[in-house]
């Protein structure tokens, strides 16, 4: 572009102007440049100060919480059931990590990590990032805690530190009750976006108490500010708020009655309740087998998994909330209030020839019991009068003793889950099935089958309420014990179907080998005996197959002369109220009321049981891995299939 | 110029306004260094206080040096420096991802930095004895490219992106003051402007492209390579108008900044002292381009003139092109803060301009006693 024309004339003093013209644009170069610095450099440091100043101290200092220490569970009498065990730990922290390969490699040998693990801590190493440390194991010993801490120095990274885990003195015993503790998994953590749930060592609830009460027993976490570098080398501690440890849940549950009946029911499969008939307090609610949440709250191996789903006596179910069994004869002292709130006299006699005749069919009686009146039924079982009798006063009425009872009805309890199960009326059969009630369904009713299933909760609730005749119901917080107010039923009414509960033990009745061994106080109780399926011919349920066999159930209280404590205990597949069931119960109160006398009685069964829970269980799992030798592929699968615990 | 003074004349003819720049500048870096380090003299603080003295001493004793003999030495100089170019290339050995630095006994240098000076002298020496009239010729242009062809081509071997860049706007600068037409430079912009995505492309390494890139867009990759611009923007941020006091600086103390004690000394600093320390840095250096700029224009002959304030621009490159970068407004390019940041090539050459500007302004002051 250039200007066409003669040039201009190039001169030494022309290129002086040209000089000081140019240098004159330069030096405004230079102070343009100066001045964009300097007004960059006060927006930065004025205007985003803020901003700035937040990122620089989220660069300095880092937050690491302190997990709180879960709050106690404890019994009525302040002992403890879940306490917090000091435990060792060794964690990695990622920023400081120097060579994981060596260092990991090191740590499996030292503290004999499986493969497995060795695999997850370098996954979540992968994902890892910053300050946050990585739990390497947990629950050492001190040997093992103490060799990693002598090799610290050329283990840069490995954080070996003492901490607190869950600890349940009694175990098994208190398994189902109490429920276990876990590291919080995924959802758990998405739902609750706290980053307390994925600090190493913090465990969340997972089952029973534990998970229901979990905003009592957590507590609050303590926080430690650390000043790191970049490189995550710590500097110092800024400042630590201490952690508040978790409230102490102290609940109505006897520790010493849980632990005795866990334990007497042996190898059985089954539950026992045992309430205060007053309060309502639940004093046992014993769940066998369970599993030991001691080994559950280090994290659940998927063969330990295996093993327990597969057990057909299915240690993971909570059998006093979330088993369902038809009560059969037990619910006879329940019937008894009901027939004479419909107007029978109890004085009223029914011949029993051994069953009833209901149109074309034959209703059986488990005997030919000749003449009965209705303490003489309850004590004897007599199926044939309670049919003829129930007849008279029709299912409806039944069903609104049921209700009065509480059969049927939901707690509120702080659980996980309760099945609640059915008392049926007329009403239901036709909402649930579209027919219409008929008679037969009535007797099957009134010999607690048919229609009728309930849990052993329950059972033993309708016990507390016929003992006290009061309208308790099940608590299982321990707080300030008021009477319930009375059952709206006359107490000559209660009085008949306690005799009868009496004479069931005490009399000429069917439990008559259980009574407690004291001259002065007595039990009152009714057995059960319920088809698991309908069985015909002579067989009944009382041999053959275990699966097929009669559940045993027996609802109790005591002493008869004044009633303080009621319960149930089933005994799944135990052939019979009397035969299984009532034995438990006798040495339950036994231990209630004279400790040594009972505890001796247990130590010789469970000599012949071949030892106590902890000793049978660890033998049932080692009979257990020697028939099932681990498959490297087959655990994957398994791991998959429970659902995301983590091992 | 009869002032009776109980100073010796040499002494007070020493240019003690530019001195008092230099020293605020070079003290106020060895402390930001001494901080730097944690509160230690070592390993930064002493050796640049060291360096910074015996370079300033060397600089004196170059103003006494007439302007006509750096005029005289600049070609056997560029011969010099060129032969330390082709022994760096062959033997050098590697720093920040290039093979710039030359191992002699004790001392290392980068030859590179010394050809800034050396071509500034050699390019204000050729249009200072090029006839007024000849300005506007071709012959003004390719003798100045001759020169610099083969010391620029040396350097992109090694490869060095922001020396090169250095080395080429301070050419640039003495060619635009000699009088070069206009259209030259506009022209040559829009081809560089042109030519910048093919640059990137073809003569770039993944690392420079990778730098150019987060300038453009910092926020992208925070922890990776945006780091060092983000952790420099928080440094001077967090430090506020007043700063967070000298010693309790925890971007720089805790490693978080980068380079701290080199190319980002500035932020170091400015989390220290604030917005008020950065003010008063670039008031030093503004302050000092004034001086060495006052000094071409009152120079005698285009020689001295061009000298004068290509060595001004020279200084004014280093510290546009280090500041513009810390504050987020240029990619990050390896070059430090002359005086202020540790280092010798830097403050070698930047002394050595100043020795040469000074030895410009005893003969303007020469000149006018006269």
């Amino acid at each position: 572009m250039r200007r066409k024309g003669p040039p201009p004339l190039l001169t030494e003093n022309s290129q002086i102007y040209t000089f000081s013209r140019r240098s004159f644009v330069l030096g405004g170069l230079q102070a343009g440049v100066a001045t964009l610095i300097a007004g960059r450099m006060a927006y930065i440091s004025i205007a985003e100060n803020e901003r700035y100043k937040l990122l620089s101290e989220s660069n300095r200092v880092q937050m690491v919480l302190v997990p709180p220490r879960r709050g106690w569970i404890v019994d009525r009498h302040g002992q403890p059931i879940a306490i917090n065990r000091s435990d060792y730990r060794v964690d990695l922290i990622p920023d400081q990590l120097k060579e994981p390969d060596r260092i990991i490699a090191q740590l499996a040998q030292l503290l004999q990590l499986p493969l497995d693990e060795v695999d997850r801590i370098n996954k979540e190493l992968a994902q890892a990032a910053g300050y946050q440390p990585v739990p390497v194991a947990e629950n050492l010993s001190f040997e093992k805690y103490a060799a990693v801490t002598l090799r610290l120095p050329e283990m840069p990274g490995v954080a070996p530190l003492r901490g607190f885990s869950r600890f349940y003195p009694e175990g098994a015993a208190v398994g189902h009750l109490v429920g276990y503790v876990g590291t919080a998994n995924k959802e758990e953590y998405e739902k609750e976006k706290n980053p307390l749930l994925i600090t190493p060592g913090f465990k969340v609830g997972k089952e029973g108490l534990e998970k229901v009460m979990e905003p009592r027993l957590r507590g609050k976490p303590g926080a430690k500010r650390l000043e790191v570098t970049a490189r995550g080398k710590l500097i110092r501690e800024l400042s630590t708020l201490s952690d508040e440890s978790g409230g102490t849940l102290p609940l109505t549950i006897d520790a010493g009655l849980q632990a005795y009946a866990a334990r007497r029911m042996g190898n059985e499969s089954g539950s026992c309740v045992v309430l205060d008939c007053f309060t309502g307090d639940v004093l046992c609610m014993a769940s066998m087998p369970a599993y030991d949440p001691n080994s559950f709250s280090d994290g659940i191996g998927s063969n330990e998994w295996k093993m327990y789903s597969s057990n057909e006596r299915k240690p993971l179910l909570n059998k006093t909330l979330n088993s369902l069994y038809p009560p059969g004869s037990t619910l006879k002292p329940m019937m008894a209030l009901a027939l004479q709130a419909g107007g029978v006299d109890p004085e009223q006699v029914v011949n029993c020839p051994g069953g009833y005749q209901l149109g074309n069919r034959f209703f059986r009686c488990l005997g030919k019991h000749g003449a009965m009146n209705m303490h003489r039924a309850v004590a004897k079982s007599c199926n044939t009068y309670f049919y003829a009798m129930s007849r008279r006063i029709g299912i409806d009425k039944m069903a609104a003793m049921a209700e009065q009872m509480t059969l049927g009805l939901k707690y509120d309890l702080p659980v996980v889950s309760q099945s609640y199960g059915t008392y049926p009326n007329s009403e239901w059969k036709q909402r649930k099935y579209k027919d219409r009630w008929r008679e037969s369904d009535t007797l099957n009713a009134a010999i607690g089958q048919g229609y009728v299933i309930l849990n052993p909760l329950q059972l033993a609730m309708m016990a507390a309420r016929i003992a006290s005749g009061r309208q308790v119901l099940p608590n299982m917080l321990l707080r300030r014990s008021r009477e319930a107010p009375p059952l709206n039923i006359p107490p000559e009414h209660l009085q008949v179907a306690r005799n009868g509960m009496w004479e069931v033990v005490n009399g000429n009745g069917t439990a008559g080998a259980s009574r407690l061994p004291f001259p002065e106080i007595q039990m009152g109780g009714k057995t059960g005996t319920a088809q698991v399926r309908r069985i015909t011919g002579a067989q009944r349920g009382q041999s053959g197959e275990w699966k097929y066999r009669d559940h045993g159930l027996f609802v109790f209280f005591a002493p008869t002369s004044n009633p303080r404590y009621a319960g149930a205990v089933v005994i799944d597949h135990g052939m019979g109220g009397a035969r299984a069931a009532a034995p438990v119960a006798k040495d339950v109160l036994t231990y209630l009321f004279d400790k040594p006398k009972a505890i001796e009685n247990l130590m010789k069964l469970e000599e012949g049981w071949g030892g106590n829970i902890a000793v049978r269980m660890k033998r049932e799992a080692e009979l257990w891995a020697a028939a099932n030798p681990p498959k490297p592929k087959t655990q994957q699968a398994s791991a998959d299939a429970n659902g995301g615990t983590r091992t | 110029m009869t002032t009776v003074s109980m100073v010796p004349r040499n002494v007070a003819h020493l240019p003690w306004k530019l001195l008092f720049i230099v020293l605020a500048i070079g003290l106020f870096g060895g402390m930001c260094l001494f901080s730097a380090a944690g509160g230690s003299l070592m390993p930064w603080a002493l050796p640049h206080f060291v360096r910074f003295f015996a370079l300033l001493c060397m600089a004196l004793g170059m103003s006494f040096v007439r302007p006509e003999t750096y005029r005289e030495l600049s070609w056997p100089a560029y011969g010099f420096v060129i032969l330390l170019l082709v022994v760096t290339l062959l033997i050098g050995t590697i720093g920040g991802g290039a093979k710039s630095w030359l191992e002699l006994g004790v001392i290392r240098i980068q030859p590179s930095e010394l050809m800034k000076p050396v071509s500034i002298l050699l390019l204000a020496g050729f249009y200072g004895s090029l006839p007024p009239g000849e300005i506007r010729r071709f012959s003004a242009i390719w003798p100045p490219f001759a020169m610099l062809v083969i010391p620029v081509g040396l350097i992109i071997l090694q490869p060095d992106l922001g020396t090169t860049l250095l080395l080429l706007f301070a050419a640039i600068t003495v060619m635009f003051l000699a009088g070069l037409p206009l259209w030259y430079f506009i022209g040559g912009g829009l081809a560089v402007a042109a030519a910048i995505p093919l640059a990137y492309n073809l003569l770039m390494l993944p690392h420079q492209q990778k730098r150019v890139l987060i300038f453009l867009t910092p926020e992208q990759d925070p922890l990776g390579a945006g780091y060092h611009i983000t952790q420099s923007k928080i440094a001077i941020g967090s430090g506020g108008i007043f700063g967070k006091g000298f010693l309790n600086g925890t971007q720089s103390h805790l490693h978080y900044l980068p380079e701290q004690h080199t190319d980002f000394i500035f932020p170091a600093m400015a989390e220290e002292w604030g917005l008020v320390g950065g003010l008063f840095l670039i008031g030093c250096f503004y302050l000092l381009f004034r001086w060495g700029m006052n000094v071409a224009a009152e120079a005698k002959g285009r020689f001295n003139r061009l000298t004068a304030a290509g060595m001004t621009m020279t200084i004014f490159f280093y510290f546009a092109i280090n500041l513009l970068m810390v504050v987020g407004l240029a990619p990050v390019v390896g070059i430090p803060l002359p005086l202020f940041s540790y280092g010798g090539s830097a403050m070698l050459t930047v002394m050595i301009c100043l020795g040469i500007l000074m030895s410009i302004d005893r003969e303007n002051r020469r000149n006018r006693r006269r």
